[in-house]
């Protein structure tokens, strides 16, 4: 079978299109972003290896967001074709809506959820575990522990999906979706032909078919605990430790069992992986009774740790994030799993002896946003009371030195929201500072709050025609049709200000800015020049 | 056999191709890679860093543990002493090019930054710049760094020579040349 070098992320994408995936879709966020980027990449490639009668249409798209992209595969399920929506963590509370209630609904095309979470924060305004809303969401959630396992899971994910009729989530962490190993694929099997769901009680949610759809949820999930179970894998051995990993928890903790063995006479601790969930715990308990004391290693919230601990006390010591064993925030090492096995550090050359300071991202040289931001800073300047609210985007970066211009950054569209709110109750120059995509992702309706409230309300709209900070993919609606939007969402057109960010127009923008501070209603300054990362692709293409 | 590589840099100065060239060599020798890297905002002028794994058995973590790099190929001085913590202190090397790249107002004083380089018992620092300029272009000190470190490499020197013809076909027969005499002259700098 063919091999590749693939990211985990990669590796997904491949899966997908191995699976017969006929409708992907996504909005950008690391560590999620290449899941779709490799879809695109390599979708003629899929389809052109289909015989003529297996190929249908097939769709690789970004969306406005990660709730319209989840709505958009499940319609593709309804119609009986196979598909997949990716997002960062954080990504699937904006998708949360569809995504619990199609927990309820009969899937009828595989329908495979990939979210991608980022412990450490890397790129990330918070570390949540995506185990636990699948749990809340009560449907299967599988996690493999590196990229071939995610190329597996992916297929089988898929074939579960559709065997049980509910969605599956496949968690991801960042260093899984961004490091690259070997990967043998398997046989890709065609797209399904259309076929509707022809029980339409099963997606109609009204609260008479729900409150039966649910109950038909809360049964599957004894076949849920049963299989994934099944699929833990147990191994007893030494009775003094008994180990339970999670995900690419086993990769730390394999790195450092032969250590662990050469100490004890070649004995090798006891083992349980956890790769689905949610298990019905019957190995757990049987590890239990076996070993000594349980060490849980799973990247993320201590999700499995905290249902074994329980409310009562365990009848063996338990070690994991909650005892203090391994580091309750951050991503899990070698190292800290190293020190929670009670082995040794490596040893390592001494630290240098002069500070070494962080570098800290930011602006391109020459970015339109570093223009704007300068623009708004001296149109600021001689208030003393404002409140600038940032988004979500590569503009964020104003909040750090030199610049140091904005206020707050809370997740996509808070700007427009947290601005608008500030100056209801008083706050003088309200500005929301906001991205083109981050505005159609979720700043549009903030936008119509405050219109409808006549909120005084200076919005600027970093327009650089792309999602820049993930690497540039194509902004959802061209820039030509922003001041038509802006006027159909109820702007005044005296009031929507179309501005080039460019240095050499400093003057002007800082006058434009000015004045529209001083007006009384919602004003919005459009602030347009391309990114340079999108020319360069756009140049390279 | 099992060797353990950081690439540090900062953001644009080419680490994760490298990156991947290396991995390709090793590969095309025989051996298993695990290569690991975080982009997103860190690619704006800030720390990059990438871990190459590279054994003739499975590899587990995705990342390098503390102690146990064997090299540490730094394409910015400072960024050479940012991971130590890494380096094995048996058998690390450090392999760092000399040009600073200052864009933060603290960066400490460059003698500074080249005394505790040269306190570490295995370095090489090398003005891969110059020596990129001079086989064709200012782009390839990359591959001039990767040059000075091939003979620690567990790769053939001509493994290295193949891909880096491989990587770069596509951008012409000049680019190639250019890459392959900057990849000879960081070699000849430390071995023959």
């Amino acid at each position: 079978m063919p091999e590749f070098v693939l990211s985990g992320d990669e590796a997904i994408a491949r899966g997908a299109l191995d699976s017969g995936v006929s409708g992907a879709f996504a909005y950008p966020g690391t560590p999620s972003t290449e899941i779709m980027e490799y879809i695109q990449e390599n979708r003629e490639e899929r389809l052109n290896s289909l015989r003529e009668s297996e190929r249908s249409s097939m769709v690789a798209q970004w969306c406005s967001n990660e709730k319209t992209a989840y709505e958009s595969a499940l319609g593709v399920s309804f119609v009986g074709k196979r598909a997949m929506v990716s997002m960062k963590h954080v990504g699937l509370n904006v998708a949360m809506d569809p995504f619990t209630n199609s927990a309820l609904v009969r899937i009828n095309g595989g329908l495979v959820v990939v979210v991608a979470d980022d412990p450490g924060m890397h790129s990330s305004q918070d570390e949540q575990d995506s185990r636990v809303l699948a749990d809340f969401a009560r449907v299967p959630c599988f996690e493999p522990s590196d990229q071939q396992e995610a190329y597996d899971m992916t297929r089988a994910a898929f074939d579960y999906s559709e065997a049980h009729e509910v969605p599956v989530l496949l968690r991801i962490t960042t260093r899984l979706a961004h490091a690259r190993s070997l990967v043998k694929t398997k046989a890709a099997r065609a797209p399904n032909p259309l076929s509707k769901c022809t029980e339409p009680k099963a997606w109609i949610l009204m609260p008479a078919n729900a409150q039966k759809q649910w109950k038909v949820l809360l049964d599957k999930n004894l076949q849920f605990r049963a299989d994934a179970e099944a699929a833990a894998a147990l191994a007893l051995r030494d009775r003094s430790l008994g180990v339970i990993t999670c995900g690419l928890g086993l990769r730390y903790y394999l790195e450092n069992e032969d250590d662990w063995a050469a100490e004890r006479g070649g004995a090798r601790p006891s083992l349980l992986h956890i790769g689905r969930y949610p298990i019905s715990g019957d190995k757990i308990r049987q590890l239990a009774g076996y070993a000594e004391r349980l060490l849980v290693i799973e990247e993320g919230y201590p999700h499995i740790e905290r249902e074994i601990a329980g409310v009562f006390s365990a009848p063996i010591p338990v070690a994991g994030k909650l005892s203090g064993d391994l580091p309750l925030d951050g991503e899990l090492s070698a190292d800290s799993v190293r020190k929670a096995l009670g082995l040794a550090p490596k040893k390592a050359l001494p630290l240098p002896g002069i500070p070494i300071p962080t570098r800290p991202p930011q602006f391109c040289q020459g970015c339109p946003h570093a223009d704007s931001i300068s623009a708004l800073k001296e149109a600021l300047a001689d208030d003393a009371e404002f409140f600038a609210a940032s988004d979500i985007g590569c503009y964020t970066l104003s909040a750090l030195p030199p610049y140091k211009a904005v206020d707050s950054c809370v997740d996509m569209g808070a700007s427009i929201g947290m601005a608008r709110g500030a100056s209801c109750v008083g706050q003088k120059n309200a500005v929301a500072i906001i991205g083109d995509s981050t505005f159609y992702h979720s700043g549009m309706t903030n936008l119509v709050d405050a219109v409808a409230h006549k909120t005084r309300l200076t919005v600027l709209i970093l327009d650089n025609s792309t999602t820049g900070m993930t690497g540039a993919q194509p902004t959802i609606s061209p820039g030509s049709r922003l001041p038509t939007l802006l006027e159909g969402l109820g702007v005044e057109r005296a009031h929507i200000r179309e501005l080039e960010a460019h240095r050499k127009n400093h003057a002007i923008n800082v006058a434009a800015i000015r004045e529209e501070l001083d007006y009384q209603g919602v004003s919005v300054i459009v602030l347009k020049r391309e990114c340079l990362e999108y020319l360069k692709k756009a140049r390279q293409a | 056999m099992n060797y353990n590589i950081i690439l540090a840099g900062v953001g644009g100065q080419g680490g994760l191709s490298v990156s991947v060239l290396i991995a390709r060599a090793a590969m095309a020798a025989g051996y298993r890679v695990k290569q690991s890297e975080v982009h997103g905002m860190s690619q704006r002028g800030g720390e990059v860093l990438a871990h190459l794994r590279i054994s003739d058995r499975e590899i587990q973590s995705p990342t390098i543990p503390k102690g146990e790099a064997d090299l540490i190929l730094a394409f910015e001085p400072l960024e050479a002493l940012r991971y130590l913590a890494w380096l094995s202190a048996d058998r690390g090397a450090v392999v760092a090019a000399s040009t600073p790249l200052k864009n933060i107002s603290d960066y400490p004083d460059i003698n500074d930054v080249m005394a505790e380089l040269k306190k570490l018992p295995r370095h090489r620092i090398i003005d891969a710049d110059a020596l990129a300029k001079a086989a064709g272009s200012g782009k390839a000190a990359n591959v001039v760094l990767v040059g000075a470190a091939a003979d620690l490499l567990p790769i053939p020197a001509e493994a290295i020579e193949k891909e880096i013809a491989m990587v770069f076909a596509r951008k012409g027969e000049a680019i190639v040349q250019t890459n392959i005499r900057a990849f000879k002259d960081g070699k000849a700098q430390f071995s023959r």
